[in-house]
């Protein structure tokens, strides 16, 4: 049972000191870049068809990629949350792998494998594929170090779907696809959808990876670090701002939506 | 009909092994085992929802040992009910009839039919999660008998009742079976259910089918140790309940008449705990409402307790404690008088 928060003793009173400290870390520097940006560059950069082009990119590619997630990772989560196999604990520390290595390592890695030299790379190219300064390589980029989210995420909430439910609707004649599709994914919906959104908000946010693949067609984190490159700090902060803005404005809205009607 | 035949399945630590059931048409049909026996896997593999090792599923002259759960048509309704938390009711019970794309007025009348059968009319809109636990189970056997099941498979249907409800629903089970004769296998722990409602019991132990009979036969021909364990320590007796003209309720066998507080009427069991049976060498002034003078005709003793068996007849199983039966010195053949309160008394 969650307790309404006061101040009533010291080990309460520590932590909610110790916790106001990491929330000023993360909140004011964010708080600071927006508050403190000129109104009038900001509108002047919004209308700027670079930045725009660069964000609405992000926006879209990371959707793709997330689209790609669900099609291949929700089947994945539902086998490793339902099903015992070997190696299955092998496979699940795997998956997680592209949270931890550096990204940059991890786009070096994925050029090896869908560089245009790569069997993979060729292959592709016959169906007019290609990952190199492409959309589809900040796609791939972008899959490969977000999709660790979705699955996690769509396996806990598949473990909570007491398995009898698909059981009695085996009983009452449902196939194994029907007792899927009418029984766990709506039941694990919620968790499949936070993970989608985290998924979609950790490939927008990419900049190592992507830049390996694809320095060009320009994502917005790719422009923000050019400008800021080329032209310093003062060039690059109304881009920077404006990508808060647009990704912390979807992000509220994205999450209204899924937590709508139910308490927290 | 349903024919189980050398049936082995694994349970990972253990395996249930050469079962074979047969279930008349129609038939009531209890498997009655301890906790962690098997049971619920045993229905789980008869329904094709848990992977058989060796052996037969009989289905009405068919084989279905290999079926798939959907093309069987055995309904289950677990203990927990298991009912679909993301739809209503209605939506619940329609579940089967709508993956089988039956045509709208069949939904209607169905729901209808289920609806008025089990008292639950009133519910049909709500969320399982805001109904209570025998609302939940009315809606769990609705959704179950919906699709007109061959086979209904109970898992357990009273245990997660409060003890108030749980001669209520069983009765209510029973009513149930009477109107509309589906062939049911329940399985239970409780021994007092498995008499009141079986046609006839499977005993479930120790990895397999210990004996099968009628409630008579288990209770009174025990064939091994552990079917006894069952029934023996337990005075369980057949009879009708009655109300005297003054207004007092009196459970009759064929020997004697027992008073009882009970809301049942009518043919029924009665139980009373060996432990709840005072003994004495007088007859024993009190509140209590039944006392009768016997004859102790066997002893066991089990170190510090003894089981006595006091002919009256019947044969009444009663609980003593070592330093109680010295104090009073009894013996075999020796005449006691046995006390108890109505409110000792089971009616099941």
């Amino acid at each position: 049972m969650i307790k309404k928060l006061s101040a009533t003793n010291n080990m309460t009173i520590t932590f909610i000191l110790l916790g106001s400290v990491i929330f000023l870390f993360i909140i004011v520097p964010l708080l600071n870049m927006i508050v403190a940006s000129d109104p009038k560059l900001l509108l002047e950069t919004a209308l700027d068809s670079e930045v725009i082009s660069s964000i609405w990119l992000s926006l879209y590619a990371a959707l793709i990629a997330t689209v790609i997630g669900f099609l291949l990772g929700v089947p994945l989560a539902y086998l490793l949350a339902r099903f015992d196999f070997p190696g299955k604990n092998l496979v699940e520390g795997l998956i997680d792998v592209p949270i931890v290595v550096p990204h940059i390592a991890a786009g070096i890695a994925l050029l090896f494998v869908f560089g245009r030299s790569s069997l993979a790379g060729k292959a592709f190219h016959l169906i007019g594929i290609d990952f190199f300064d492409s959309i589809a390589g900040i796609v791939v980029a972008m899959l490969f170090v977000s999709v660790p989210f979705l699955i996690d995420s769509a396996k806990e909430g598949f473990k909570k779907v007491d398995v009898r439910l698909e059981k009695v609707s085996r009983t009452l004649g449902a196939s194994p696809w029907q007792a899927f599709f009418k029984i766990s994914l709506p039941l694990a919906w919620r968790s499949i959808a936070a993970g989608g959104v985290m998924m979609w908000a950790r490939g927008i946010s990419e900049f190592a990876a992507v830049i390996i693949l694809s320095y060009h067609p320009m994502v917005a984190s790719t422009l923000i670090y050019e400008r800021f490159e080329t032209y310093g700090l003062d060039y690059a902060r109304p881009a920077a701002v404006l990508l808060i803005l647009v990704c912390l404005i979807s992000f509220i809205v994205l999450r209204l939506l899924l937590y709508r009607g139910q308490k927290t | 009909m349903i024919r189980v035949k050398n049936l082995c399945v694994d349970l990972g630590d253990f395996q249930l092994q050469d079962i074979n059931l047969t279930v008349d048409e129609g038939e009531y049909f209890i498997v009655l085992g301890p906790t962690g026996a098997g049971k619920t896997v045993l229905l789980e593999s008869i329904a094709g929802l848990y992977p058989v090792k060796s052996g037969q599923i009989w289905l009405r002259g068919k084989e279905v040992t290999s079926l798939e759960p959907e093309k069987r048509n055995i309904s289950i309704v677990y203990q927990d009910h298991a009912l679909f938390p993301h739809l209503s009711a209605a939506e619940n019970i329609l579940f089967g009839l709508k993956i089988h794309r039956r045509p709208k007025q069949e939904l209607g009348k169905v729901l209808d039919w289920l609806s008025h059968l089990l008292g639950i009319a009133h519910l049909l809109d709500r969320s399982p999660n805001t109904l209570s636990g025998g609302e939940r189970q009315k809606v769990a056997l609705a959704r179950a008998l919906s699709t007109k099941p061959e086979v209904l498979l109970l898992d357990e249907p009273l245990s997660a009742l409060d003890p108030e409800s749980r001669e209520g629903v069983q009765k209510e089970l029973r009513q149930l079976h009477n109107q509309l004769r589906v062939t049911t296998i329940h399985v239970t722990h409780d021994f007092e259910e498995a008499i009141a409602l079986g046609d006839h019991i499977a005993v479930l132990g120790e990895g397999g089918i210990k004996q099968v009979g009628t409630p008579e036969q288990i209770f009174h021909q025990p064939n091994s140790e552990f079917v006894a364990r069952f029934a023996m320590v337990r005075n369980i007796f057949t009879g009708e309940v009655v109300e005297r003209d003054d207004g007092s309720i009196v459970f009759g066998t064929e020997d004697t008449e027992l008073v009882v507080v009970t809301d049942l009427r009518g043919k029924s069991h009665a139980s009373v705990r060996p432990e709840d049976i005072l003994i004495s060498p007088e007859p024993l002034r009190s509140s209590a409402r039944n006392s009768f003078c016997g004859t102790i005709t066997h002893i066991a003793d089990r170190g510090s307790t003894l089981y006595l068996t006091i002919n009256l007849p019947p044969d009444f199983i009663c609980l003593v404690t070592r330093r109680s039966f010295q104090e009073m010195g009894l013996a075999e053949g020796q005449k006691v008088y046995i006390t108890f309160k109505a409110s000792a008394v089971h009616i099941f």
